[in-house]
């Protein structure tokens, strides 16, 4: 007979494997799924999966779209430790991008150095005053984070559509919802020729290191991994359960704040209507999928943006909706989630004892 | 602005079509819930029962069809979640996330075929005499029989948890899993049995979406609709008749911010020099639900009073 038993102490091998196996889990569904689609399996997971690692505009496009998934995911880790479920970076990072490019817009007609950085500011105090609603709902009225930061998501791209549409709108923009195209000085500088790589790429390398350290060597990172696991001594230790709900949500609004702002002035150029694309809850994935570790969501980050590059070449090779990269992600995290039974507790035999 | 547009008898009628998708998925979450689990994936079955149902109604021409259609493909999404929290134990709140993700995009990638096309139409109920009562008449007796449906099933719900052993036992494994599976009541496979209910009712609130509600599928057209049935569940403090109330309730917001819209209101406000815009008022039902929330958490003993004390708790059989 064999039965569960929980494992007395987590095993850093099978922690590491697990992610690996939801890959490969994810990758065999996937196939299933496009052969009852009617598509050629290996063709499909060659696509998206496979070739944009061996083309070099594809791998610059890798970090573009993994700088923001990073971001929001690092943000996140801390408070998912902690038991604070932030589920509307979505929302803080659309506040980000509006925030941003209001001061972008301010000054459409005066350039200058110190431009970018008032607009990183404007993105991060964005994110973060967005993320403070649930915050202080949660501290001052007990009201659940995730309904009231979710609901945020809705409330923010309708207030996005409002303001291309309204203030923000570009004068000489025959009515389209877009703003004004930002100036040189406005936009984030490039890394690489010929690329779209920007210095966000730098910023979110960057944020790996301050997590990891925050995580690991302050007491900080201490105290939210000691809320997450054991409540009561964190109360006991003098750690309040109201101020680090309000740091968590706030530091992951800033860095989501911080994302949207990079996609506005790098990628972009200018604030659209199609600015959520769903990095805020990808990031959810990255998070888990990372461990909540800061090293492991660099490298989920990367895993994750070629879900959205390989599928949008799978869009138009293969004739697959682009809705198909959610269901790749949903099933990625289910894997992930039945995986980590296997880092928590361990298969054993049922030994008869003798009498 | 013109408000004598805005028909009272018309506006009743309006929000109880438009409460049912809530109705259903939220009195489905509640079962799930008095259980002891917490499922967050309500949006991604709801929305998966939303393209099952169309699909099914388009292609046999049934609206009947549709609707069993929408309940067994919003069951069939739950048991991945039953799976994995109960078997897999695995986190609930992550695993719900997951389920919305999940659902949201098979749905999409389900339902390509099927944009732009216009459902069979499902007759409403004639009542003889009693639906040709002048005012009366339009207020309740001009509906679908899904519409009605709902209300029974949130009768239902109240007299099987508070009338049956069944419901007893079903509370008694939400409140202390322990001690219900010391009395050797199956745990497990009564949750399983709870979240299959959910699941079914949160794809029949998706199929009235998209079969009478809108008519139509169109992607991501649930837009929240599974959240805010979740916030109805708290709204409620978990008994069945405040669902109800709770899903009028953000029925009645929707289609009176809808009606708004269409009255001039916002024509009115701009003729003051209010920079007034539509986007502000397709926020109300978000922003009620959040000012709801905050109305019935504020009160932390009344909050807790009727929730399942074991709510989110993974379970395992010791020994």
């Amino acid at each position: 007979m064999l039965r569960l038993e929980p494992r007395p102490n987590s095993s850093a091998l099978v922690e590491m494997l697990t992610p690996v196996v939801a890959v490969a889990l994810t990758m065999l569904a996937g196939g299933i799924l496009f052969a009852v689609l009617g598509k050629d399996p290996i063709v499909a997971i060659d696509t998206i999966f496979i070739a944009p690692l061996f083309d070099p505009f594809s791998r610059s496009e890798l970090l573009i779209k993994a700088t923001p998934l990073i971001l929001i995911a690092l943000g996140l880790s801390f408070g998912f430790r902690a038991g604070i479920w932030n589920i509307g970076a979505e929302g803080q990072y659309v506040m980000g991008g509006i925030a941003g490019s209001a001061v972008a817009l301010a000054f459409w007609n005066v350039e200058g150095i110190w431009l970018l950085p008032l607009m990183a500011l404007a993105g991060i105090l964005g994110g973060a005053l967005w993320a403070m609603i649930p915050a202080i709902l949660k501290t001052r009225f007990n009201a659940n984070e995730i309904l009231v930061s979710l609901m945020l998501v809705y409330v923010a791209t309708l207030f996005l559509s409002a303001m291309v549409s309204g203030p923000l709108r570009d004068p000489q923009g025959f009515n389209f919802p877009q703003s004004r195209l930002f100036h040189d000085s406005a936009r984030l500088p490039l890394l690489l020729e010929n690329s779209r790589v920007h210095v966000g790429v730098l910023v979110a390398l960057l944020a790996v290191a301050v997590a990891q350290v925050l995580l690991t060597r302050h007491l900080f990172g201490f105290n939210v991994k000691l809320l997450g696991e054991a409540p009561r001594a964190a109360a006991f230790s003098g750690v309040s359960v109201k101020r680090m709900t309000v740091v968590c949500l706030a530091l992951s609004g800033g860095l989501a704040g911080l994302a949207g702002l990079f996609e506005v002035a790098g990628p972009v150029g200018q604030l659209q209507l199609s600015l959520p694309v769903g990095y805020g809850f990808t990031a959810i994935i990255v998070a888990f999928l990372g461990r909540l570790s800061p090293i492991g969501i660099l490298l989920a980050g990367l895993v994750m943006a070629l879900t959205y590059i390989g599928g949008e070449t799978a869009q138009f090779a293969l004739g697959i909706p682009k809705a198909a990269i959610s269901v790749f992600q949903g099933l990625f995290l289910f894997f992930l989630l039945a995986a980590d039974l296997m880092t928590r507790y361990r298969i054993a035999r049922i030994r008869r004892e003798a009498r | 602005m013109d408000l004598s547009t805005i028909d009272p008898v018309a506006l009743f009628a309006g929000l109880v079509v438009a409460a049912t998708p809530l109705l259903f998925a939220a009195i489905g979450e509640l079962v799930v819930e008095k259980s002891g689990v917490l499922n967050l994936g309500v949006e991604g079955m709801m929305i998966i029962g939303a393209v099952c149902g169309f699909a099914a109604a388009s292609n046999s021409g049934s609206p009947v069809v549709g609707f069993l259609a929408g309940a067994a493909g919003g069951a069939a999404i739950s048991m991945i979640f039953a799976v994995l929290v109960l078997v897999f134990l695995s986190n609930q709140v992550a695993t719900g996330l997951a389920l919305t993700l999940f659902g949201l995009g098979l749905a999409a990638l389900i339902g390509q075929p099927y944009t732009g096309i216009k459902p069979p139409d499902f007759e409403e109920v004639h009542v003889p005499v009693l639906s040709d009562l002048p005012v009366l008449g339009e207020l309740f007796f001009q509906y679908d029989l899904v519409l009605y449906f709902g209300v029974a099933v949130v009768a239902l719900v109240w007299l099987f948890l508070n009338r049956t052993r069944a419901g007893l036992v079903l509370r008694a494994v939400g409140e202390n899993h322990d001690a219900a599976h010391s009395l050797g009541y199956p745990v497990v496979l009564i949750r399983f049995a709870a979240i299959g209910f959910g699941g079914a009712c949160a794809g029949l609130g998706g199929a009235y979406l998209s079969l009478v509600r809108v008519p139509q599928w169109t992607e991501g057209m649930t837009a929240g609709a599974g959240w805010i049935a979740l916030a109805i569940v708290v709204f409620a403090t978990w008994k069945p008749w405040r669902v109800l109330l709770g899903a009028w309730l953000f029925g009645g917001v929707t289609i009176l911010q809808l009606n708004l819209q269409a009255s001039g209101f916002l024509s009115w406000l701009q003729s003051l020099g209010i920079p007034a815009q539509a986007q502000y008022l397709s926020m109300a039902p978000y922003l009620v639900t959040i000012l709801v929330l905050v109305l019935i958490s504020a009160d932390r003993t009344r909050a807790r009073l009727n929730a399942p004390a074991c709510l989110g708790r993974a379970f395992t059989a010791a020994g």
